[in-house]
């Protein structure tokens, strides 16, 4: 399996002196084309760190962090736009929709970013919302939608980007279970059918069933078990109970 | 992204209002003032701007119109002398008073030059024939100030310094940007008027023969004519323009409260952009998550300002044009020619845009990994 994510001796301190904030402290870890992976991890422990580092949003202090082969970590503030642009999609817990733009122009503002624009961006905008079962929400706007509507037009909008890695950082917590197992399988189905490489921070044990791989980061450090979950998704999963493993795969 | 900023600025109507208000207080404010001081310049020279003299003589170190000093009218012969002059003429401005029919005093504006010079005579009537004021007393009044004057109609007697004067006809139009009306006469009837000396002018006014080069002629009537000061029609327009604006300190008022218009308006344009990008923080941090450079925020940022600026533009102008209209029937004319009209679409813009840097500035400075925070 190729690697998507190829995190090595990752650190990243906040601050200096006194109080600096060793947030990571030598993280590594990879994350598979078509792989499913759970980060999960106490407050502060760094979990949103990590991602916001793989996706090309904050500098990482030192150590290495490949994305599709291409090194980010010391790149310059100016190329990392492009690099989130090709290759990153975010889901955010609060879904970060634009409240002014209905769901079909939330979806063409990647498009947009993308350089797709006009009836190419129509068409290609009404076909995602479609794949995540608002083929007749395309007019309404974030405010008239549910939650979980709300999070299915941010990961249509992530898609169009046509992302090899989408980042989630708690994407059901503001969800009811319903909703949340939607999200799940769509992400799922993203990962198994169209080989992209999910990353999902989370701390709603509602979904562990969908991972197919269990990370833990605790106080900086990835504990150096982890669990995988194999193929028909009968092993167990919860990080307690990890399996011993190469953890740096 | 055009849809984007769009979207965004008719998403929050109040914001858009208050922004809009700004935008149209200040378009008014300062075309109004700007129309303001471009109709005072007018007032303070039209009699001399529609002269149709080609140059003006005056004593030495005048200043400005109402402030002639008188000498000989034997001057009018040197200046004939000079090949380039087609016609010379004697002519009088001056302050005067006026004596209402109803015996009130009132000061005017005298102006009296030769009728078949054709230049330094009335313009824009509207009642009456120029012809009647070759009639010894007659002169025309401007309706403007009719009722200042106290008199209405053709045929009512008053008295000039003195002397009886008898309304022949009115103009409409002329104005004066000091209380002092303007009042149309000969040159004859205003020497009475005002009791200069039968061999005294207090101006000459000149028009050259077809061709002639007017800055050599001044020249050359410098050189012929001693102790005078020669000016051609827009120079000594200028001139009086300046005087009446700058050298009184009047048009400074007027342009600072123009400035202040425009301040204003950048003030809260700037603020209502500022608003508007901090409480839409968190997108512009979604954006640039998604890969948008710091330039696509800019468009978005200065698209909003733009068209901001372009409504707010177009409605402030329409109020100010129409204000325009509505003062050019009274005595204080908002006189808004299309190079201010122009020059004020290009300030509204660079004002609207340039009250957009401090919010270009702050999303420069987000942090996108801000997304992920609460
Ligand atoms: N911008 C920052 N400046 C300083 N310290 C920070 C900053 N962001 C995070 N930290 C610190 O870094 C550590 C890791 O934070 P991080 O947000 O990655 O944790 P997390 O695992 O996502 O926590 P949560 O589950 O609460 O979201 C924490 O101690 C946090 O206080
Ligand atoms: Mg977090």
């Amino acid at each position: 399996m190729n690697k998507a994510i190829e995190v090595k001796d990752l650190v990243k301190t906040y601050g200096s002196g006194e109080t600096a904030v060793h947030a990571l402290k030598k993280v590594d870890l990879n994350v598979f084309e078509g792989e499913l992976l759970l980060l999960l991890g106490a407050s502060g422990s760094g979990k949103t760190t990590l991602i916001s580092i793989i996706g090309g949003i904050l500098s990482a202090t030192s150590g290495s962090c490949k994305i599709r082969g291409t090194e980010i970590v010391g790149l310059p503030q100016s190329k990392l736009p492009k690099v989130r642009l090709d290759n990153i999609g975010f889901i955010f817990q609060g879904f970060n929709l634009f409240p002014a733009l209905t769901a079909q122009e939330n979806v063409e503002i990647t498009l947009d970013l993308k350089g797709i624009k006009g009836r190419k961006a129509k068409r290609k905008s009404t076909e995602l919302l479609e794949r995540v079962g608002l083929g007749d929400k395309l007019k309404s706007h974030p405010s008239d939608l549910s939650g979980g509507q709300k999070q299915r037009v941010a990961i249509a909008r992530a898609l169009a980007g046509e992302p090899h890695i989408i980042l989630a950082d708690e994407p059901t917590a503001a969800l009811d279970s319903e909703s949340g197992k939607l999200i799940m399988d769509l992400l799922q189905e993203l990962a198994h059918e169209q080989k992209r490489s999910i990353v999902v921070v989370t701390h709603d044990n509602r979904i562990f069933d969908y991972a197919d791989r269990i990370v833990e980061i605790e106080d900086g450090r990835i504990q150096d078990a982890e669990t995988e979950k194999h193929g028909d998704g009968e092993s167990l999963h919860i990080p307690t109970e990890m399996i011993e493993q190469g953890a740096n795969a | 992204m055009p849809s984007l900023a769009l979207k965004n600025l008719f998403y929050d109507k109040v914001r858009l209002a208050v922004t809009l208000v700004g935008i149209i207080f200040s378009v008014v404010l300062s075309s109004v003032q700007l129309g303001l001081f471009v109709g005072f310049q007018r007032a303070t020279s039209d009699i001399l701007f529609y002269s149709n003299a080609d140059l003006w003589i005056t004593s030495e170190n005048v200043t400005h119109a109402e402030d002639g000093v008188p000498f000989s009218e034997k001057k009018l012969y040197k200046v004939l002398g000079s090949p380039d002059v087609e016609r010379v003429e004697k002519q009088i401005v001056q302050f005067a008073n006026w004596k209402k029919p109803n015996g009130a005093d009132t000061g005017i504006l005298l102006v009296g030059g030769n009728l078949d010079g054709g230049m330094g005579v009335p313009f824009k009537i509207v009642r009456g024939n120029i012809e009647d004021l070759n009639k010894p007393d007659a002169v025309m009044v401007e309706e403007l100030y009719a009722d200042k004057l106290g008199v209405s109609e053709i045929g009512e007697t008053v008295e000039i310094g003195g002397f009886r004067a008898e309304v022949v006809g009115f103009t409409r139009g002329v104005r004066s940007f000091t209380t002092s009306p303007p009042v149309f006469t000969t040159f004859k009837n205003a020497q009475n008027f005002f009791g200069l000396p039968e061999d005294q002018t207090l101006y000459l006014v000149v028009r050259a023969k077809e061709g002639a080069e007017l800055q050599a002629l001044k020249t050359d009537l410098k050189n012929r004519v001693s102790n005078v000061d020669v000016y051609t029609r827009m120079e000594w327009t200028n001139k009086q323009r300046n005087y009446w604006m700058f050298g009184t300190g009047a048009g400074i008022t007027v342009l600072i409260a123009a400035a202040l218009g425009l301040l204003v308006g950048v003030v809260v344009v700037a603020q209502t952009i500022y608003a508007a990008t901090v409480d839409h923080i968190k997108e512009y941090g979604t954006l640039k998550a998604m890969g948008a450079t710091n330039f696509y925020l800019y468009k978005v940022i200065i698209t909003q300002a733009f068209l901001s600026g372009l409504i707010g533009y177009a409605i402030g102008m329409s109020i100010a044009l129409v204000v325009s209209y509505i003062s050019q029937q009274g005595t204080t004319a908002i006189i808004l020619p299309w190079q201010l009209v122009l020059a004020l679409f290009g300030l509204t813009m660079i004002m609207c845009i340039g009250a957009s840097v401090v919010s270009i500035n702050k999303v420069t400075r987000i942090d996108p990994a801000m997304v992920f925070k609460g």
